[in-house]
């Protein structure tokens, strides 16, 4: 909140006397075990009466050494892992760890399981924007918003279940393609699913868009300048509300993202109306993307061509002796991958993903770092909560759409 | 020196344009960059990127630990530049005995959480941090948890 926007009464009386706001000052825990952190955040806040003066985020309570067991487990293992780090978005970590790994190989993906690819990180990126808005709206008070909001996720999360056997740790996409091939029946429910999706967009606008208390609470909240933003380390959504048009998907395409049409919505207002506003928009685009990419799924193989790295066909490893031996190879001891390293950038839901892979050219990772969106959001709180009241504190933080397993790792 | 290798990148010959002793190596494979920079170097190599090369934006720092080799440690800046669309990895190689570097805080902010999650899973100093203190594990913590030398299983008490 700028200078202008904060009440006339609190500015008047900060400048009357500021010596005189001594005994008011206090410092105030709040978490690790509030509501509103999604997670276990704690944050330190000095007020000055009901301003905030000073902010320390208190981190790690959810750090679990992922980044450690990266390099006891083959490539191929280590794909579950990635689904920990971040609850909300599990199919966009599987796939830049898959990327990273594919990119080191040299693998080419056929474009069937790109397609795939595309389409189900872009359901996740709805699973996790609903997840967003439902919490957001019930932390700031719209408590149906949140019902609605968790009708949708609850589809999103019973396609994923049908194709992967999870509703949320998924680990259906494999270093040089997918799993399994989807279910019978599993296209016509995701069309249906995506037909009315749009109308239920529609559904959230009409409680929020023109609410005047959403508006009251939003609009004009949570200003952080673009140039603190890139120095402190924010991707993702806050930076398109800002007005930069900084898309990972856009700018250095992954997975065949070029082949599809659709906008990377911004916005200038630079608050938590308009990080909202991006983020509704991105949702109508995915369903866009969605969409696209079920009228023109290519038919094909639905994983690369590598014997030595991608396991046989049921069928070829039970009739084919060499197939047989590659499958037990595979299975028992992984798959060497090329000397090298590489950085793969994808966007997740919440910004910049990116798995930075070292190899030595051993069937373990030498070492995997995960620069996780939710970590380098998190380091702008102190900036973002500075100077503003204390009832914006869960308006500002919650527009950042954190996730605390990805913080931590 | 710049290796014969990196001739037609420019930011490698920027790099050594601005100081020809702050380039030690580098490579250009899988279409990234890489360029080695000695430690005493950093923080003006750094500068320099944000400044004259619009690398606005730093998007992670991190370390591989080469046990038992040496120099032991890499550490690993990604830099990137939004207005050229431009990825950049530098390294730095430190010694196992005294892993000491200057924090690079001072240009870009974002380096703060970054360099305290190093200091903390490899136990690598940075000089000059505001706030050099462990982020992931509990204070009081023994050891450095993404060392190759400590145990995946930790120690038993």
């Amino acid at each position: 909140m700028s200078e202008a926007e904060v009440p006339d009464q609190i500015t008047a009386t900060l400048e009357q006397d500021p010596s005189d706001t001594g005994p008011q000052r206090m410092i105030l825990n709040m978490g690790p075990q509030h509501p509103s952190t999604h997670g276990v955040l704690r944050l330190l806040i000095e007020l000055d009466g009901e301003i905030i003066t000073n902010c320390q985020p208190d981190i790690g309570y959810l750090h679990t050494g992922i980044e450690k067991e990266f390099e006891v487990k083959n490539y191929q293992q280590a794909v579950t892992l990635t689904d920990r780090v971040d609850y909300l978005a599990p199919l966009s970590n599987n796939l830049c760890y898959c990327l990273a790994a594919e990119k080191l190989l040299g693998l080419e993906i056929p474009p069937q399981a790109q397609w795939m690819r595309v389409m189900l990180t872009e359901l996740t990126r709805l699973n996790s924007h609903l997840v967003w808005l439902a919490t957001h709206a019930i932390d700031i008070g719209a408590m149906s918003v949140f019902l609605y909001c968790f009708r949708e996720r609850e589809d999103i999360l019973r396609i994923f279940e049908m194709f992967s056997g999870q509703r949320m740790m998924t680990s259906y996409f494999r270093i040089g393609g997918l799993a399994l091939e989807p279910p019978r029946g599993w296209y016509q429910r995701v069309k249906k699913f995506i037909d009315v999706f749009p109308s239920r967009v529609d559904e959230y606008e009409d409680l929020l868009t023109n609410n005047r208390i959403w508006i009251g609470r939003t609009r004009g909240i949570g200003f952080i300048s673009l140039e603190d933003m890139l120095d402190l380390g924010i991707t993702g959504p806050m930076l398109r509300a800002a007005g930069l048009k900084m898309d990972a998907r856009k700018d250095k395409p992954y997975c065949s993202y070029e082949k599809f049409d659709f906008e990377v919505p911004t916005r200038t207002e630079n608050d938590v109306y308009a990080r909202y506003q991006v983020r509704i928009e991105e949702m109508r685009q995915s369903a866009r993307i969605i969409t696209q990419a079920m009228e023109g799924m290519p038919s094909g193989p639905w994983k690369a061509e590598d014997q030595h790295v991608v396991l046989p066909d049921r069928e070829k490893m039970k009739t084919q002796m060499e197939a047989l031996i590659y499958h037990f190879k595979i299975v028992t001891e992984g798959f060497r991958v090329p000397e090298g390293e590489v950085y793969q950038v994808i966007e997740s839901p919440r910004g910049e993903l990116a798995y930075y892979m070292v190899s030595d050219g051993t069937t373990k990772p030498y070492r995997v770092h995960m620069r996780t969106p939710s970590f380098g959001n998190l380091q702008a709180v102190p900036k973002l909560v500075e100077g503003i009241l204390i009832a914006d504190v869960i308006a500002s933080i919650g527009s950042m759409d954190f996730v605390l397993g990805d913080t931590d790792r | 020196m710049i290796p014969d290798s990196l001739r037609e990148h420019d930011a490698a010959k920027a790099v050594d344009a601005f100081d020809r002793d702050a380039l030690t190596g580098g490579h250009f494979d899988l279409g990234e960059l890489t360029l080695e920079i000695a430690p005493a170097k950093i923080v003006s190599v750094c500068g320099f990127l944000k400044y004259d090369r619009k690398f606005v934006r730093l998007s992670s720092v991190t370390a591989v630990d080469r046990y038992p080799g040496e120099p032991r440690f890499e550490v690993v800046y990604h830099l990137h530049s939004i207005e050229r669309n431009e990825r950049l990895r530098l390294k730095s190689r430190l010694t196992g005995t005294d892993p000491v570097i200057e924090s690079v805080t001072s240009v870009w902010r974002s380096a703060n959480w970054y360099e305290r999650e190093v200091f903390d899973l490899f136990g690598i100093q940075f000089l000059n941090h505001p706030n050099l203190r462990r982020i992931m594990m509990p204070e009081d913590w023994e050891g450095h948890p993404l060392r190759k030398d400590y145990p995946v299983t930790g120690y038993r008490m």
